[in-house]
């Protein structure tokens, strides 16, 4: 561990940090643009946090130190996290601490949280977003593990910078099981983040929200910190998709010997490039696809846990016996 | 342990297939189910045109051609066409709830590749491990005719079968000799004839193409 | 060229039918075509026995002693079928259950259906094999709808997708097959399909993928001969379509599909050097035993109950052909021979009587000896027959195999005992009180076509009593061919 590895790490976080706000807001400009709508500048979200940050903020009666500190951990889960994916170099100091696993265990624990705090003040919306919410997660979860177990099977190791360094550092080939781990991922994204086939971050519609329905009572800067963390989260979940499934650009360990300084400026533009075509891509698919209800997500998401599934299978069957 | 390209090709394609196949499994709507059928058709085709060309086995090229005209073009027309005039597109009911039905199938699928193992080491086609593919395709279909009511569901549950014979066919064996194919593709054609005539009789007789009016002579 | 004959006439009967069938001639010409065909069947068998097994076709076909054996009863059974379906599709369209256009169809299908089986039976290609019993599925589908009855399309429904989907299986058995040959004899030439070539290197197939292969030729093929837990589609069959369908659906088909399974059988056999195979026949043979003789008691139509007593006889011979040795392959052949010729008689006699009484249902058929001691008696006597009384050839063969079993698996034997003994009471207990007891049936307008029933049954007769030298002799080469 040298020092240049501990910058680049804090520079990564530091990145993911200051831009997550800004993928938020070029997905929404984006999903303006494309229902012909004028878009909101792409800063909106920066002002929006401000603005809430200035504000007061008003707890309920009967809210609990629990409901005042879950915005923090929140906060600081996903932070963490972000710290774990390689989204700029696979040198990171932070990386081998935890591996896929602990990342996905990471995001339930934000989870609870959140559930617990919605719960907390004792208001039916939150309770009732909270229960959805938990159901989406147990589904969503041995999905996403199974994204994660067929790229560390294909790689031989769960640790994110190791898979995508070995994806990386490999001739190019046709991995099929890597599309089936892949399309289950984008399913699993877009129900873990509140995405339109599961929820509308847009609507504040009693029946159907989730996440809304679980922050309403927020506000001030609870709230901006619990919208930041989502922004977060936005982000942290395309890092993942780009380092299981598109990790070429990334500034490696391999690289440290020539300049590493240079290799880091290289990927923050490839990393730019990568989450504006995801954002684009995300905007394309939620105007595309309609929300739906709230009895199917268990179906949706059985059929991510299947092709995840199926891809751990392929895997195993077509370079099991190929060996 | 990288393969060279055509086998690559052809993992790709058999992951298609075993796709395809859960689609199908998962499909409602009837009319949806004839296009992902042509569908898995034409992901046979390619298969079966790239073993062929990487062999250097060339009567796989006119059972690719045979295939081509028989399961992507005819069949799904035909079916298009019973559909139409039978007027069954909307939703089939399944005897099992789909994701349970989904479930079923994973393990069915891992039942396949257990079975396929110690078939496929005594392979030496470059795409022997697609066999396990193979047989999960088959068991899939015919879960699928287990699960459905429809007579059209069924009957597509058992051409999927075929497809899926037919790739256990090129992928084991580089494809059987050419006399049984011709006769096989002649047995389908004219099985989904008369299963066309049959289709008419059915819905003369019960006015509906479901099949649970075909349960009176059940006693035993 | 008596091969060529032999395939050839059916299917240009076929042919000739489906642009003539509709015409007053029509089962005319059947007959006839099914006599020629018999005729030339009879040629091929004098020449095998004659000159020995022989090739054709660039090896596409052969015969030897089995297959000819089958294929002499297949045109046997064909023709007297020809000759009784005469009157008893003239009585069905005076009916109206009929009308000219089916009865095209009919005729059509049935030498069509001739065709298929004797293909099935006479190549050599396992692949053409399986086409055959494919093609013999899809013509006899139609026949077994001839009526548009609801009951009657739900019985073809279900033998399509029933057989349908287990020979798809038998496909994949082959399949596997032709994978373990092609490692041995190469794809080139197209050997690696043929039975002859195939028998030759038997020994050198791999022995994983052989016995996986047999799993699924025998659920596949088993499904065709309607063993147990498979056989759901074969009484709904018989007992929906017309009759002269059902008596060679069971008199023949049902032994063409055992043919295949047998064929099979003997490959893998040689190649994994173990019995399982044949405990494997064992077992679902004596299954079929069982259950066919205690679903007999629940039956109250007169073709079900004919048709459950099929797959109680295919049981019986599955497990003689598990047995293997000479003596069980032997009573295995014999009872094949008795149990077509048998069946198809009781199938005769049944359907005039059904006709009589205008309906299939058993409590409604009562004494046909008052009124036609002719089909009475046919009745009874095919009854007995069938149920294995001495002096019919059942009870000889059946008596082979008792013993057999007795001597190479005892535990089997109370087994078999349980079932003959409980199909012997059900099946004596309902024929009895529909051939006495005080009549309830009316005359037919056309005379029946009795006579294949008194010839069939006197053929079982002397097998019981005598089985000619020749017969004895041929029985005896294919048994040691099976092995």
């Amino acid at each position: 561990m040298n020092s240049v590895a501990i910058l680049t790490q804090a520079l990564e976080v530091v990145a993911a940090i200051a831009l997550a706000p800004m993928l938020t807001g070029w997905v929404n400009q984006c999903r303006a643009w494309l229902s012909n709508r004028r878009a909101p500048p792409l800063l909106q979200p920066y002002r929006a946090l401000r603005k809430l940050l200035h504000k007061d903020v008003v707890l309920a009666e009967n809210a609990s130190p629990l409901f005042r500190a879950v915005p923090y951990i929140l906060f600081g889960a996903m932070a963490t996290a972000a710290a774990i994916i390689p989204s700029l170099s696979t040198d990171l100091p932070f990386g081998t601490a935890a591996d896929a696993i602990a990342l996905v265990g990471l995001f339930a624990t934000a989870r609870v949280f959140i559930a617990l705090a919605a719960m907390d003040v004792g208001t039916a919306f939150g309770s009732l977003g909270a229960r959805r919410e938990m159901m989406i997660g147990f589904l969503a979860e041995p999905a996403l593990l199974m994204v994660v177990f067929t790229a560390s099977l294909i790689c031989g190791s769960t640790a994110l910078p190791t898979i995508a360094e070995t994806l990386v550092g490999r001739s190019l080939a046709i991995y099929p099981s890597l599309a089936f781990a892949a399309v289950a991922f984008v399913m699993v994204a877009l129900a873990e983040n509140a995405r339109i086939p599961i929820d509308n971050p847009t609507t504040h519609l009693e029946l159907t929200m989730i996440h809304e329905a679980m922050v309403l009572e927020y506000s001030g800067r609870h709230l901006a910190l619990i919208e930041w963390a989502s922004a977060l989260k936005l982000f942290n979940y395309a890092c993942i998709g780009i380092a299981l499934f598109g990790p070429w650009g990334l500034s490696g360990s391999t690289a440290e010997a020539t300049s590493p300084m240079l290799a880091l400026g290289l990927a923050l533009p490839v990393l730019g490039l990568k989450l504006m075509l995801l954002g684009a891509g995300l905007a394309l698919m939620e105007t595309l696809s309609a929300k739906l209800r709230l009895f199917r997500a268990p179906e949706y998401l059985a059929m991510a846990f299947l092709l995840g599934v199926l891809g751990l299978l392929v895997h195993l069957l077509l370079w099991g016996g190929a060996q | 342990m990288n393969l060279p390209l055509s086998a690559q090709l052809i993992h790709l394609l058999a992951a298609v297939l075993l796709l395809l196949s859960f689609a199908m499994l998962a499909q409602r709507r009837v009319l949806s189910l004839v296009n992902l059928f042509a569908l898995q058709g034409a992901v046979l085709v390619a298969s079966t045109t790239i073993v062929a060309h990487s062999s250097g086995q060339h009567h796989l090229y006119y059972s690719a051609g045979l295939t081509l005209l028989l399961k992507v073009l005819l069949l799904p027309a035909i079916l298009h066409r019973l559909i139409r005039r039978l007027e069954v597109r909307w939703d089939t009911e399944t005897l099992v709830n789909i994701p349970t039905t989904l479930l079923i199938g994973l393990a069915v699928v891992i039942f396949s590749f257990g079975l396929a193992q110690p078939i496929s080491q005594f392979a030496e086609t470059i795409t022997r491990s697609t066999l396990g593919i193979a047989i999960a395709m088959v068991l899939l279909a015919f879960l699928m005719m287990i699960m459905r009511r429809k007579a059209v569901s069924q009957v597509i549950g058992f051409l999927s079968m075929e497809n899926g014979l037919f790739f256990a066919a090129t992928s084991a064996t580089y494809g059987m000799p050419m006399v049984v194919e011709l006769g096989i593709a002649l047995d389908v054609l004219v099985g989904v004839f008369i299963l066309g005539i049959f289709f008419f009789q059915i819905r003369e007789q019960f006015e509906s193409l479901d099949l649970h009016h075909l349960e009176s002579l059940k006693e035993d | 060229m008596e091969l060529l004959i032999v395939l050839g006439l059916p299917l240009a009967g076929a042919a000739l039918l489906a642009l003539y069938g509709a015409r007053g001639w029509a089962t005319e010409l059947n007959v006839g075509i099914s006599l020629a065909t018999l005729l030339a069947a009879a040629a091929l068998t004098a020449r095998v026995i004659a000159e020995g097994p022989m090739l054709a076709l660039d090896e596409q076909f052969f015969v030897d002693p089995f297959n000819v054996f089958l294929v002499a009863l297949t045109a046997l059974v064909g023709f007297t079928t020809a000759l009784f379906s005469r009157p008893y599709m003239r009585i069905e369209q005076d009916h109206g259950r009929l009308n000219p256009l089916r009865l095209r169809l009919y005729h059509s299908m049935y030498q069509l259906f001739m065709f298929t089986m004797l293909l099935a039976l006479l190549t050599n290609n396992l692949g053409l094999l399986w086409v055959a019993m494919e093609a013999a599925t899809l013509s006899t589908v139609l026949l077994v709808s001839l009526y548009r009855t609801p009951a009657s399309l739900e019985a073809a429904w279900k033998y399509f997708i029933l057989c349908g989907v287990g020979i798809a299986q038998a496909l994949f058995g082959t399949i596997l097959l032709y994978f373990a040959a092609e490692r041995v004899l190469g794809s080139e030439g197209m050997t690696a399909l043929l039975w002859t070539h195939l028998d030759a290197v038997k020994g050198q197939l791999e022995p994983t993928v052989l016995i996986i292969a047999f799993v699924f030729l025998l659920v596949g093929y088993g499904t065709k001969v309607g063993l147990a837990p498979l056989h759901n589609w074969l009484p709904d069959a018989h007992a929906e379509g017309p009759t002269p369908v059902s008596a060679v659906l069971s008199g023949l088909l049902l032994n063409v599909a055992l043919y295949a399974v047998v064929r099979c059988k003997v490959l893998v056999e040689g190649s994994i050097r173990s019995e399982l195979p044949g405990r494997m026949l064992m077992v679902f043979g004596l299954l079929s035993v069982i259950v066919a003789a205690f679903l007999l008691w629940r039956q109250r139509d007169i073709k079900r109950l004919f048709g459950y007593s099929s797959i109680e006889h295919m049981g019986i011979i599955t497990f003689a052909f598990g047995m293997g040795g000479a003596v069980a392959n032997f009573a295995a052949l014999l009872h094949m021979t008795v149990h077509s010729l048998t069946k198809s008689a009781i199938f005769f006699a049944v359907g005039h009587a059904t006709q009589k009484a205008g309906t299939q249902v058993i409590d409604d058929i009562r004494g046909l000896l008052s009124l036609s001691p002719a089909i009475g008696w046919s009745l009874m006597l095919g009854g007995l027959a069938i149920l294995g009384m001495p002096p019919f050839g059942v009870f000889a063969s059946e008596f082979l195999i008792l013993t057999t079993a007795m001597r190479d698996h005892p535990w089997a034997t109370p087994i078999l005992l349980l079932g003959l003994a409980v199909a012997f009471a059900a099946i004596f207990r309902k024929v009895q009180p529909m051939v006495f007891g005080d009549p309830s049936v009316n005359p037919l307008p056309h005379r029946p076509a009795l006579v294949p029933v008194f010839v069939h049954l006197g053929l079982v007769l002397m097998l019981g009593l005598y089985i000619p030298p020749f017969l004895a002799n041929w029985y005896r080469l294919a048994a040691a061919l099976i092995g």
